[in-house]
């Protein structure tokens, strides 16, 4: 019996070429249960990536697909939605295409409120290059980069996108597949631009190097750490310390999106050229 | 809009109403002198026929931008500077390994780096040909009038189309600034190329499938959304656009995006000839500089001496058969006058061999060179 998202897949393409344990595979899930459950019109729907590990879902997925250049893919997918606004379009990123060669990219279109869905595949660390740190990495950690632990402050993301003016902003990870899930949902079903930071496990390159050696190990890392967004608001600073929140962490309803604006820009244009 | 009759336009303006006149759709840039006047007009003029203008946040994402824009269907355009030339470069290869048609401007100033902003040079005919890694090829044009910013930005856009490829338009402060009378309808209707879309069932669809099994074949390009659900990227694929490892696939797939165009190396060519045909001295000059070697070929001519001009107009793939030609005149010197430390000079030395001496003159400080210099070139040659 057929797997009832294989539809949904280039089973051809398969094997993926992610390592075991990691937590893409599980990701990728969640947004084709998204789809599934949303009954997306596959020809209507395209999927744009960067470049990296979570960057070569698109190559397994059954739908208009493009894989760009490093931490360009939402300048890609802003001219797919721009020129035929039509379609929907699902951008697959990573910590370090999203935040550090894309960061720029991620605010602009968070400011636009374009209409496109960007699903960050954050696993704290550059899995493609085999380990080094990225704008992610929490304090301390070890990466091939970060022999002595990492210095660098990180970015949080959600909070970035949020205050670039992104009106969809949540977070989930691997260990809660099925609240992903509709977080994804609500995400695409979301007018403008909505941003999902999925936390990803990445036992390989991450947890080898800082004592979550087994995939399951940091599974229950983020079991134990996240907490949920209504719980969160109850917790006082002493008890969030250490924690992070998942959920949806701003909606913000019917704010202008960017391509329906400019259909209208185009409407006054063409009124007054004929005038 | 569409006026008819004589105009008063810039370069620059002239290159607009090409790319509109070509179907042009799909704008995305970023300020940058001496190209803005290309984004200003566009702003304007795209939302009039149902197009889209976007103001990027960097020259890299427009790049991006009109790779999607193209893959959507839209017939996409972006237009720049040196700096944001070598910005644009990986983008760019990204167009020509993914076979993606679209129209870069480069409106040339003095560099390196930041350089002199307003100021004419021809210093990005190498970056144009080479700026991005990896082999490939590239078509190049470049317009040396107002009329003909207009006419070759179609010309641009109707072989991105056929070939599947980006194609530069690289002007240079002279021409993007200049202001001539131009009556754009004296060009007629110009025809208008669009890209050939599959036929076959979508199912069946190979993106980078080589038609005819040659390597100077085109594949014909679906658009995002219209349901053939194909795979696009910037790793060597294979003909269905998957990734590949294989040597040999990989190898096909780089060969046929160099043939293609390779192959077509004549077709291409484009060149302007000015009292070739019994010239003693020939002047090879292209863009801005090709209109004071006009000049200067008309003064050498008054005053006796047999000069002749060919001006390059598809200065990129190489116009090698036309300018081997040059070898069999039996000439005494070939003049190669450029705004640049001597870039094109050397395929022209390459290929005139020695045949006869190949002389470069060179201006670097952002003025144009005159007439003058080149008459002087041309004596001295004599």
């Amino acid at each position: 019996m057929a797997h009832p998202l294989e539809k949904y897949l280039r089973a051809g393409k398969l094997p993926h070429i992610w390592c075991a344990g990691c937590g893409h595979g599980i990701v990728t899930q969640a947004i084709l249960r998204a789809v599934d459950e949303l009954q997306l019109d596959t020809e209507k729907t395209v999927v744009v990536s960067g470049i990296g590990c979570s960057s070569r879902a698109p190559g397994y997925l059954h739908f208009d697909t493009l894989h760009t250049t490093h931490g360009r893919a939402i300048p890609f997918a802003t001219g797919i939605k721009m020129a035929n606004p039509e379609l929907r379009v699902i951008v697959v990123t990573g910590d370090g295409d999203a935040a550090a060669i894309g960061g720029n990219h991620l605010i602009h279109a968070a400011r636009r409120n374009i209409d496109l869905t960007v699903i960050c595949f954050n696993n704290t660390i550059y899995g493609m290059t085999s380990g080094q740190y990225s704008p992610v990495t929490p304090g301390g950690s070890f990466a091939s980069t970060a022999p002595y632990g990492m210095v660098e402050p990180s970015f949080d993301l959600c909070t970035l996108v949020a205050g670039a003016g992104g009106t969809f902003v949540a977070r989930g990870t691997t260990y809660h597949a099925r609240p992903l899930t509709n977080i994804i949902k609500e995400a695409i079903k979301h007018e403008g631009f909505s941003f999902v930071e999925a936390l990803s496990q990445c036992p390989t390159y991450y947890g080898r190097r800082n004592k979550l050696r087994a995939p399951l190990d940091m599974l229950y890392w983020y079991r134990d750490h996240a907490v949920g967004v209504s719980q969160w608001e109850k917790l006082t600073d002493d008890e969030k310390a250490g924690k992070f929140p998942i959920g949806v962490l701003k909606k913000v309803e019917h704010a202008p999106e960017f391509s329906r604006v400019y259909s209208e820009l185009i409407a006054r244009a063409r009124e007054r050229s004929e005038a | 809009m569409n006026e008819t009759g004589p105009r008063l336009l810039q370069g620059n303006e002239a290159c607009v109403e090409g790319a509109l006149a070509a179907g042009l759709r799909f704008f995305a840039g970023y300020p940058i002198t001496p190209s803005t006047e290309i984004a200003e007009i566009c702003s304007l003029r795209l939302p009039q026929v149902g197009g889209t203008f976007l103001q990027m946040e960097d020259e890299i994402a427009s790049m991006a931008a009109v790779c999607g824009a193209s893959l959507a269907g839209a017939k996409a355009m972006t237009a720049t500077s040196g700096p944001g030339f070598s910005l644009k470069q990986e983008n760019l290869g990204f167009a020509a390994q993914a076979e993606i048609p679209c129209v870069v401007v480069d409106v040339q100033r003095v560099g390196p780096s930041t350089g002199m902003p307003t100021s004419p040079a021809q210093g990005d005919v190498m970056q144009a040909r080479w700026g991005t890694h990896g082999d490939h090829e590239i078509v190049v044009l470049s317009p040396s009038s107002v009329m003909e910013a207009y006419t070759l930005t179609i010309t641009a856009f109707n072989i991105a189309e056929e070939l599947r490829t980006p194609v530069v338009l690289l002007m240079d402060e002279i021409v993007g600034h200049l202001r001539e009378k131009v009556t754009l309808d004296a060009a007629g209707k110009l025809p208008v190329v669009d890209r050939d879309k599959p036929s076959c069932p979508k199912e069946l669809y190979k993106p980078y499938g080589p038609g005819q099994g040659r390597l100077t074949d085109v594949p014909p390009l679906a658009a995002f959304g219209e349901g053939y659900r194909f795979h696009v990227t910037g790793l060597t694929h294979g003909e269905d656009g998957s990734p590949t490892n294989n040597p040999k696939v990989g190898e096909r797939q780089i060969l046929r995006i160099v043939q293609k165009i390779a192959s077509r190396r004549d077709e291409l060519a484009r060149f302007e000839e000015i009292s070739m045909e019994d010239a003693e001295v020939v002047v090879v000059a292209y863009g801005g500089t090709a209109r004071s070697a006009k000049k200067a070929v008309r003064d050498a001519r008054a005053e006796g001496i047999k000069a002749g001009l060919l001006r390059v107009i598809t200065l990129w793939p190489f116009p090698e058969t036309r300018v081997a030609k040059l070898r069999e005149m039996g000439l005494k010197a070939v003049i190669v006058p450029e705004m640049n430390m001597g870039q094109y000079v050397l395929p022209v030395k390459r290929v005139i061999g020695d045949a006869c001496p190949v002389i470069p003159l060179n201006k670097v400080a952002g003025q144009f060179i005159e007439p003058k210099d080149i008459l002087e070139a041309i004596k001295g040659a004599m």
